[in-house]
Formats: structure tokens, sequence, C-alpha cells
């Protein structure tokens, strides 16, 4: 029997859609071959946490209810990232009073909201990807989607079935990259300590592509890397499980 | 106790910058993890267990005026005295008076959180009394002046070659030649020099891991028995501890003291859990004639009944600290007061002021390590932001950052003219590096470049390419 496709709204999020549009086709890409009906709501710029993780809850609301209403028609929330999507998950919510109309609203939308690898292999039940990559990658864990969301297993299981991809894990993959959205930038210190960090557990694993789930952490880490000299690469996990290397890696020209 | 909590980013470069530190930061700092993450394994109930902690101790902090006067009665009943202390001047004045009327020249003191957050050595040096430490970090750090940098591990920071030259120059009674290469025999020098000052004590003071609503009773946990000797040995046993530290009954407190040492070092249970109901009683074979209980608020019934109450739970276990990367990026002198870690940016604010201690809930990630092994289920990510809240609906947020915040949030909520910003930003910062895929320099952008290569955007926005897809 032909079960009905599901209608997903992709939420964007601003990194991808001002940096990296190749990691947003790549989400298309396979939740298409998942079987969904994607949407891109034109209505859609950022998830609000940079006001939220400034105390700004005002600001926050305001931009809360904006995606609420614009993504509330779909039967899923789609994200490339554990950040964006647990924020939508994990705290619209918490913005609104119990039992007012916000808050149902904030509830239904949290209810269907999913970081993209966990809807694929959770709501999609994916078991593999059709995709080739000849190399050794090693993954690490966004505190985001690790914590709030439990994102862990999925991005392993179908990065296992990329034909040609081995998977060498990375110590310390649940700690913090030092990224934190303005935190990298209101204490570019501690946040280079916590990264200088990363980076030599990385090249520890000898993997010649890093992967992880979100853009704000994979920035932070190829930033690094390149300024260390590192010949190691940096991708989106979306890139490597659609098959869509085109574009040069991040941090990259060719 | 100073506080130097409004000094962060500069004590952050000092830290950053002190070689030492970061070496034993980076001996010490996974040893913790892999303790609790053995000692969590072993005990299948572990995190049931942490929920009936969290259950106990949110009863209590509803409940707290009740058991605090049931508290009181008990130790009445047992021939000791409760002193209620509102402030950390009065907490002083309680500890300094008993010492005064017993005229006590000598107190040796167990480790004690509470004593730190109200300066009391420094009050008791003033008063005529000389404090001596009984616990070897606290010693340790008494010896050289300093503050604690953990909230069990107080000497974390300081590596043996540290501790042999404070020793060399503290204990010059004794023969500069010996050898002092091997840890034990560090310890035993310590316990050598401490010997005599148990004996030598008028007073013995001591903090609280809890009070016991039922009994009257406070329970201290120590590895090095210091505690005891400390207690038992002089004339008067004080005990200074705050308000929260209240449970109602022994069961309470068996069952937080199972996730404890779990949590803390990994141990199943600390070496020394000893428990102390009022003085000596005629039939006994040793304590102390008098049992004194100081009881400090400094700030925490404001808490109570707020957004801010379940830092309250806490029992200074330390686990957020350790499994903090920030913690362990600067140490815990860093956050410039009596508590540093997550707890310490979540309680700091609360007994000092968001004023002076605005940086310590900013320097997060919130990446939520801490809340993943508090033993208490703190949610401290949570409490950070609401300090932030508190920052931002004070106007205490820098000027530029809050222009910043409210320009990006004009746009942010006018997707229109926003997507209109984002498709010239893609297009200059490709422009700017796109042929490197990176710029080693960018304006207004320092904080990041300082450190890293900003990557560069593709060239367009994906909305833009987005549109163009669809229309065919």
């Amino acid at each position: 029997m032909e079960l009905t496709r599901p209608r997903v709204g992709l939420f964007v999020t601003c990194l991808v859609d001002l940096f990296r549009p190749s990691v947003g086709f790549a989400s298309v890409k396979l939740l298409e071959e998942a079987g969904c009906n994607v949407e891109v709501p034109e209505n859609q710029t950022c998830c609000g946490q940079p006001a939220f993780n400034s105390g700004d809850r005002k600001d926050t609301a305001d931009i809360a209810r904006a995606v609420i209403k614009t993504f509330s028609a779909f039967d899923y929330v789609v994200a490339p990232s554990g950040s964006c999507a647990g924020m939508i998950k994990a705290h619209y919510p918490e913005l609104f009073a119990p039992g007012s109309a916000d808050r149902q609203a904030a509830d239904a939308l949290a209810e269907k909201a999913y970081e993209l690898v966990s809807f694929l292999v959770r709501v999609m039940k994916q078991e593999k990807v059709d995709a080739r990559f000849d190399g050794t990658v090693t993954y690490h864990d966004s505190c985001s989607g690790l914590r709030e969301l439990g994102v862990r297993a999925e991005p392993r299981k179908l990065l296992r079935t990329v034909e040609g991809l081995d998977i060498v894990e990375l110590e310390d993959a649940e700690v913090c990259c030092g990224f934190g959205g303005t935190f990298c930038v209101k204490y570019p210190d501690i946040s280079n300590v916590m990264v200088a960090k990363k980076t030599k557990k990385i090249a520890a694993t000898k993997a010649d592509l890093l992967l992880a789930g979100d853009l704000g952490c994979l920035m932070n880490m190829a930033g690094k890397l390149k300024r260390e000299g590192a010949s190691l690469k940096v991708r989106h996990v979306a890139e490597i499980l659609a098959g869509d290397t085109a574009m040069p890696p991040i941090a990259e020209a060719e | 106790m100073e506080q130097q909590a409004s000094e962060f980013p500069a004590n952050v470069k000092r830290a950053i910058a002190d070689s030492q530190l970061q070496w034993a930061m980076t001996e010490t700092g996974p040893r913790f993890i892999e303790k609790r993450a053995k000692a969590r394994a072993n005990l299948p109930e572990f995190d049931a267990l942490r929920d009936q902690a969290r259950d106990i101790k949110d009863h209590v902090l509803s409940h707290l005026d009740l058991y605090l006067e049931r508290y009181e009665a008990k130790v009445v009943q047992s021939g000791g005295q409760v002193h209620w202390a509102e402030t950390t001047q009065e907490a002083r004045a309680a500890i300094i008076s008993i010492c005064k009327r017993l005229d006590a020249k000598l107190a040796t003191k167990g480790k004690s959180m509470i004593s730190e957050e109200i300066g009391l050595n420094h009050a008791l040096e003033q008063a005529g009394i000389t404090p001596v430490e009984t616990d070897l970090g606290e010693y340790l750090i008494q010896i050289r002046g300093e503050a604690p940098s953990h909230i069990i591990a107080p000497a974390v920071h300081l590596s043996r070659d540290q501790i042999e030259a404070d020793f060399r120059k503290a204990h010059t009674h004794l023969d500069p030649n010996r050898d002092l290469t091997e840890i034990p025999t560090l310890v035993e020098e310590a316990r050598q020099v401490l010997r005599q000052k148990y004996l030598d004590a008028d007073v013995g003071i001591t903090g609280a891991n809890f009070l016991i609503a039922e009994t009257g009773t406070s329970i201290i946990v120590t590895n090095e028995g210091n505690g005891d000797l400390t207690q038992t040995l002089p004339r008067a046993h004080i005990v200074i501890a705050s308000i929260e530290k209240i449970v109602p009954t022994l069961e309470d407190a068996t069952t937080i003291l199972r996730v404890l040492a779990r949590s803390a070092t990994g141990q199943d249970f600390a070496n020394y859990t000893t428990f102390s109901t009022g003085p000596r009683r005629p039939e006994d074979p040793d304590g102390p004639n008098e049992y004194h209980v100081v009881i400090l608020d400094n700030g925490r019934s404001n808490v109570l009944g707020t957004e801010f109450q379940d830092m309250l739970r806490c029992i200074r276990c330390g686990a957020c600290l350790n499994h903090c990367p920030v913690y362990q990026a600067v140490g815990g002198h860093a956050y410039g007061w009596v508590y540093p870690g997550p707890i310490g940016s979540v309680v700091t604010p609360a007994l000092i002021g968001i004023e002076k201690a605005r940086h310590l809930p900013n320097a997060s990630t919130f990446c939520g390590r801490c809340e993943e092994v508090c033993p208490m289920r703190i949610p401290l990510p949570r409490l950070l932001r609401h300090w932030r809240e508190q920052e931002f609906e004070k106007h205490l947020t820098p000027g530029a950052v809050r222009w910043g915040l409210s320009v990006w949030a004009f746009f942010a909520k006018r997707p229109k003219l926003y997507q209109f910003g984002t498709r010239i930003a893609a297009r200059l910062l490709n422009l700017m590096g796109g042929r490197k895929g990176k710029l080693a320099s960018l304006p207004l952008a320092q904080g990041w470049t300082q450190y890293r290569d900003m990557p560069v955007p593709q060239g367009r926005t994906f909305q833009a390419m987005w549109k163009e897809r669809k229309r065919g």
C-alpha cells in the first residue's frame, strides 16, 4: 500500500541559507528520496537563538511566533541542524505561558519538529542511503542535537551505509567544540582553547573528512583547522549522505 | 573573600597564559570524568536515585521553614545550640563570639565552602585566633594564601612540584634536605604537621553536607578523616552550614549520599561519613563539650519560590565543574569568587548580585553537559539563561551587544528585508574571499578571525537559489 507522502517544511537555518546552500539542497534531496514532499517557506529567517541566548525573551517570542505560524500547516518541520531543531522542539514551548494559545501552537510544532538525520531514521524509517564516498570520516556530536534531541546513533547508522566510507570514532566526540553561537566572539580566548583541544583530537583520528550535523560547529572547527594548516576536509553530514560533494568543502576553494 | 567575578575576562587571559595551570587541568580533568562514568555504570539504579534525590530536596525547599525549626528543636534537645545568621557578617560574629567566650587561640578546620563564602579565616585572624585548615587541599591553599579552585578539590590547580616548594617554605622547622619527591611523603609531612594542631586546638570548625531535621544531626563527608579529629578533639565543635543543607530524615541523607561520592570522585562512598549529634554526653568516651551550628542564609531565602530555586538542590559534588569545557579551559580562580564552574556561575550572581557577576552566566556555550551529569538534576543551562534574561532586562548587557541584537532582530522579523540583506552579504563575503574559500581577517569579526579563519559563503543564498529552481 502506498502511504501518502508526508508534507515536510524545511527550516533552512540562517547559517545554511547564508553560507552553505548546498547543505539545504542535500537536505531536500535526502528528504525527497526518503519519500517526503518538501517545501521551503519563503517566510523564514532564523530560529531566534541569538536573542534567546542573550536573554532577550521578547524578540525571541516574536520570532518564535512567526516560525510557528509559517510551519504549523506542515506534517513536519525539519532542519539540517540539531541546534535549531532543538530550539523549536525544546525551547519554543517554554517561551509561552502554559495554557495560552501561543503555548498550544508551540507544543504542536515542537511535537513535529526534527533534526534532519534523526528524522530520516526515526520517522521515515530509513535504513540506508544511496551514496558513495571513498575515504575515512570522523563525526563530531554537536551538543544540542546530542543532549536536547538524543541524536547519536542515527548519523552513524546512515553513514555506515555509504559505499566506500569508513568511520573512525573521534575521542571526546561529545565534548563541545567551543562555538556556542555568540559565545565564540564574546569569549574568544576560551572558545579558542576549546576548539584547539577539539582539533587536536580530530587530527589524532587521521580521518580524511570531519562531519557534523550543525553548520555553526562545522564553521568553527573548519576555521580552526584551516588556520592550523590541516589538510583534513570538513563537510556537513547531509552532503555525504546525499552523495552531493560538488561544492568545495567548508573553508576550501576547491 | 575578595570578589573578582567582575574581572572575569582579565582572569581568563591570565589563566590561559598560565602553562602550569593548563597542565594541571589536562592532567586531572579527564580522571574525574572516567571515575564518575565507571561509578554510574556500576550502579543500575543511579539515574533513579538522582530522581529521588531531586524530589527529596524539592520537598525540603517547599517546606524549608518547617524543617529548619524541627532541626533546631532537635539540636537543642541533644544539648547543642543553633545560631541563625542572615548575613556573612552575622555568621562571622557568631563564630568569633563563641571562640572569644572560650578564650580560643587555635581553631582547626574541616573543609567548608561556607567558611570560604563568609571569609572566616581572615575574620578569625583579625580576632586573634589562628585558623588551621586540616583538609590537605585546603591546607595547601591556606599556606599559599589562595582561594579554592574547585569545590571538592581545592588545590586541583597545583602540581606536585609547587606543593613541594610550598611545604619547604612553610615548614621551616623540618630538615631542609628531606626527600619530598613522592606524593606519599608530602601527605605524611602534612599529617605530621597537622597532628599536633588537632591536639592543641581549642575549637574545631567544620562544614556540613547535610543537616538532618529528625535527629538534629550534622553530617560531614571526607576522605582523609581530618574532619573527625577536627570535631572530636577540641573543647567546642562549631558547624557552619547554609539553610538548604537540611534533609528531613537519615534515610533521605543516605539516599543522596549514594549519588554524592559517585558524582564527585567516582567512589561508591567517601572514606569517612561522620554523623554528629550534640556535644559529648557523660557516657561518651570523647567529643566536644559544646556543639554549635551556625546556619547561614546570605541571600538564599530570596531565591526560594523564584525561577532560580533549583540551584538550592546543589550538594556541592563538583561534577558540573569536571564536565564543563569552560571550567576545564580556565580553572576555578578565573570565576573570581568562591564557587566556580556552572554551579558557581548560577550561585554567584544570586549571592553577590548579577551586576558584579554578569560575565559568569554568559561564559557558557550551553553545551548541557553539566545538567547531564548533575546528581540533583539541576537545569544549569536554563538557570544560566535566566540570569542572562535578568541582565538584559536590567540593561546590564553592553550597549554594542544590545544594539547589534536589536538590529539583527529587526531584520529577523522581516523576511523580505532580511533576505535582501543576506543576498548582498553572501555575495560580498564571497567576493572578499571566494578564491581561497576562507578569510583570515574580517572587520567586526575579530573575535572569530583572531584565532580561526572565516569560511566564505558559497556566493548565493539558499532562498534565492530555491526560488530560481522552483521557477524552473
